[in-house]
């Protein structure tokens, strides 16, 4: 089986949660695109872990998914602060630091 | 092997479908349903890779505990739970979609052209490779320091959650 379908998928993964990030105003869903990029770098890792024959990829995979859980955790305490001084969990609000 | 590839078709058209609706749904708890499809989609890749217990921890950890905290998310900033279209979305849309076609078409030509020739060989050692045992074997061999560290990691992040997040 090619390795290119399993690189590509996650390409494509990547690209959808770029897209995601740049053009979505609600701050849980950018959260949302962020994950679906960590996601297509674990396919990656678990893609050439098992076409190396090497366990090292598996093992950092799921330090991403470690680090993802962190990470969703410290981003939702942000937008909820957010969205308690702007009574709105929408990105282009936040503009204090505009001149 | 033609197994796998039609398994891998079948699970990739669903995923592509899912990721696909996490970025333009208009509401946002559908787009947390899309997500799950995205996780369960990426556990079932990894069981074709036959990589056993990362699948399960994806399992686990995204559908069980990620998912769960964006839905908590959306009810804590009272998402609109109602079709709004416009409202979810910023008005980069088009430019973003050019870079984002752009960067697939890189990305896409520069794999293809580095990996063309490379088969994944699934064998019977690879089994063993992924499972619980020798992971555990690697974690706490070869990479116990970054275990720690991670461990520290979410210590902090804990703390830093309930920091930003508790009302005074």
């Amino acid at each position: 089986m090619p390795l290119n379908y399993f690189l590509v998928l996650a390409a494509f993964l990547f690209c959808t949660g770029a897209y995601g990030v740049m053009a979505r105003r609600n701050a849980v869903l950018v959260l949302m695109s962020i994950e679906l990029m960590l996601n297509a770098v674990n396919l990656n890792l678990v893609a050439f872990s098992t076409h190396l024959q090497n366990v090292s990829g598996q093992v950092f995979a799921l330090f991403v998914i470690t680090i993802a859980a962190a990470e969703v955790g410290i981003g939702l305490a942000i937008v909820l602060l957010i969205y308690r001084n702007l009574r709105s969990p929408d990105l282009d609000q936040v503009e204090q630091l505009k001149g | 092997m033609w197994a796998q590839e039609v398994a891998f078709w079948i699970i990739a058209v669903a995923m592509a479908g899912a990721a696909i609706g996490v970025v333009r749904s208009s509401n946002v708890v559908h787009a947390a349903l899309f997500l799950v499809v995205v996780f369960a989609g990426s556990a079932a890749q990894y069981i074709l890779l036959l990589a056993e217990f990362v699948a399960w921890v994806q399992v686990l950890i995204y559908i069980g505990a990620i998912v769960v905290l964006f839905l908590f998310g959306i009810m804590l900033t009272r998402a609109p739970m109602r079709e709004e279209s416009g409202k979810l979305d910023n008005n980069q849309r088009l430019a973003s979609g050019v870079v984002a076609l752009f960067l697939f078409g890189v990305l896409t030509m520069f794999l293809v052209d580095a990996f063309h020739g490379d088969d994944v060989k699934f064998k019977d050692s690879l089994v063993t490779m992924g499972s619980t045992a020798n992971i555990g074997n690697s974690i706490f061999h070869d990479y116990v320091i970054p275990f720690e560290v991670v461990s520290m990691l979410l210590l902090a992040a804990l703390v830093g959650a309930v920091a930003l997040a508790r009302r005074d």
